[in-house]
């Protein structure tokens, strides 16, 4: 198990990660699901020794980490753009974390040569033992980064952004190919991801971080149902956001109540937070706002529509989604009302 | 259809211009005076041009040029390597001076680094004092040349691995050292390796201008024949007396020994590039 208790890293005044907590069993495949500059890499650093935290502890099976720097944890990492060598072949890559074994635990030649090639079949580059880096697409750069990762056999598999400088279309078969690869190995496993739909697809937890802090931990389903925080609302799935007054219980938009329940919210301004898919269409006058349709668009099984909102003294458009067999029209009055919805303090 | 025929059309327009441009200007600098160095020297006969070669003071002071040459070359070659680690990889107050004053050898005039040198290193000089103490003269021996071959080729290590290094990705010594390397295996198996094309350039820098150094080391070397005279030194010498076809044989000599030199370490440098080229 990975242990990581009250983490705190600054860089000069900036705290990039800041009372940081956070415990993966082994087995488990979790993803640091954040936007830039949340301290997921900085974090995934700490734990494979690259980095060292101000103030906090990290152990691995109950016994302390910070006791020994990155060559003697026996963790394998996993760099967004590759970090292999050069100067060797795919081969000798692989072969490097065992050819520098201490001579008292080295295995001898024929042996180091068998497990590369164990290595190799696994990651299905057999083939691509003789070439150089340079000579490799970046897809099979990356899966000679894991295999050379995997070759000392690491107690936990670290990635950072490890899909991140590829295409689109490598990226969907490296995350399928990654999942199954963890499920046949079956390393704890820890990857840094900015692309949600990775980390919803590929991890068995997620991590989702922010300026520092940890914002939720739970299955993907969770963070996207339940998400805790408005930060974790906004930044996983897409959503219409309300500023709303929540007042003695009863929410207001612009003035206007909206008859829906403040859901234990203390009074003062507030977000109101919908998932497109969410809102439901109805006859005007049954729903808690009213608004006029502007335009429809229709893709595959939706279609999206621009409703401006009359709230108030302005007006807000947001977009919904609504199934196809709903008849919608520009110019349409329209009555909406959340079917399901969170409401969270504070407007910023 | 005139362009058309010379072959497809190129995306980058200007070669006849520039290719026109570059063998005029590289026949005028660099050809014609090389040929005519040539040709001079077959004003000799091939009998009288061996016997100047191998003639006991010409062998001597081309021994002496290549050989303290080569000698000084391998010495920059490592201590320009220290000098680039430490100026690239740490931050310590002085560090932008210690940079600057790298350049110094290439901005001196020779003489005045070989006046400086000498007085230095003289038996009663800063530094020559001490080791005259100890036995040891460097001033107009032998040992003065190797040093003036020093300070004039060090520069050409530091300048030309100073910005692999520091182009070289700090990820892959995090790589080596997650893998479980320790520090002396990563210099070693990653680090080195990776710089090896850059030495060899700037080896072969550092010989080339040792072997045609003539400033600082005249003043340096004491200039005795056989002992401490330099082939540079020789040629002059023998156009002083006007034996020009005896300079000229010897020039020759130097130049085509200094061409393969520096042709066979670009190919080793070729050698060492293709195994590790940019991705």
């Amino acid at each position: 198990m990975i242990e990581v208790k009250n983490i705190v890293k600054k860089f000069g005044t900036f705290a990039a990660l800041d009372n940081v907590d956070l415990r993966v069993a082994n087995g488990e495949l979790v993803a640091l699901l954040g936007p830039s500059g949340s301290g997921k890499t900085t974090l995934l650093r700490i734990i494979a020794g690259l980095d060292w935290p101000d103030a906090g502890e990290v152990s691995f099976d109950g016994e302390n980490a910070l006791a020994h720097g990155a060559s003697e944890r026996h963790v394998g990492f996993v760099f967004q753009h590759y970090a292999l060598f050069r100067h060797m072949t795919v081969f000798e890559n692989v072969a490097f974390g065992l050819r520098v074994q201490p001579r008292a635990v080295r295995k001898d030649e024929a042996a180091i040569r068998t497990r590369v090639k164990e290595l190799l079949d696994l990651v299905q580059l057999d083939w691509l033992s003789g070439r150089y880096p340079s000579q490799l697409s970046g897809g099979q750069r990356q899966r000679i980064a894991l295999a050379r990762a995997l070759a000392i056999e690491p107690r936990i598999l670290l990635l950072d952004e490890p899909f991140g400088a590829l295409d689109a279309k490598v990226r969907k078969e490296l995350r399928q190919w990654l999942r199954s690869l963890h499920q046949e190995i079956n390393v704890t496993s820890i990857f840094v991801t900015h692309d949600q739909e990775e980390a919803l697809e590929v991890a068995n937890r997620v991590v989702v971080m922010d300026k520092g802090r940890i914002e939720q931990i739970g299955t993907p389903g969770d963070v996207y149902d339940n998400p805790a925080t408005a930060f974790v609302h906004s930044f996983i799935g897409e959503s219409i956001v309300l500023p709303v007054e929540v007042r003695d219980g009863n929410v207001e938009l612009g003035g206007k109540p909206l008859n829906i329940s403040a859901d234990g919210v203390t009074s003062g301004a507030s977000r109101l937070f919908v998932r497109r898919h969410d809102m439901a269409i109805g006859v005007p006058g049954s729903g808690a706002f009213e608004g006029a349709v502007r335009h429809v668009r229709t893709f595959g099984p939706i279609q999206r529509a621009e409703v401006a909102l009359s709230a108030g003294e302005g007006t807000t458009v947001i977009e919904i989604d609504a199934p196809r067999d709903r008849e919608l029209q520009s110019g349409d009055i329209v009555s909406l009302h959340p079917r399901r919805y969170r409401i969270f303090a504070g407007q910023d | 259809m005139s362009r058309g025929e010379a072959g497809p059309r190129s995306s980058l327009p200007g070669f006849g211009l520039t290719m026109g441009l570059t063998l005029t200007w590289l026949s005028v600098i660099i050809l014609i005076p090389l040929a005519g160095l040539f040709l001079k020297s077959f004003e000799l006969s091939f009998d009288q041009f061996w016997s100047i070669l191998t003639s006991r003071r010409t062998l001597n002071a081309l021994k002496i040029s290549f050989g303290l040459a080569f000698a000084a070359a391998i010495v920059n070659l490592v201590m320009g390597t220290i000098i680039v680690w430490a100026l690239v990889r740490y931050r310590f107050p002085g560090r932008r001076i210690f940079d600057a004053i790298v350049d110094v050898p290439f901005a001196l005039p020779t003489a005045v680094a070989g006046v400086a040198l000498t007085s230095l290193f003289a038996e009663k000089g800063w530094l020559g004092a001490p080791l005259a103490e100890l036995g040891i003269k460097v001033a107009f021996t032998p040992l003065g040349i190797f040093v003036a071959m020093i300070f004039i080729g060090i520069p050409f290590v530091v300048r030309t691995v100073q910005p692999v290094l520091i182009d070289l990705d700090a990820e892959i010594e995090e790589a080596a050292a997650s893998l479980g390397a320790n520090r002396w295996n990563t210099v070693s198996r990653v680090i080195l390796p990776s710089l090896v094309p850059a030495l060899l350039t700037g080896f072969a820098l550092a010989f080339a201008r040792a072997v045609g150094e003539y400033g600082s080391v005249i003043f340096i070397a004491g200039n005795l024949p056989n002992v401490s005279e330099i082939a540079p030194l020789l040629i002059v010498i023998r156009l002083s007396e006007f034996r020009y076809a005896d300079a000229t044989a010897i020039a020759v000599v130097m130049l085509v020994a200094s061409f393969l030199i520096i042709f066979a370490v670009n190919r080793l440098q070729r050698w060492a590039q293709t195994r590790t080229p940019a991705y």
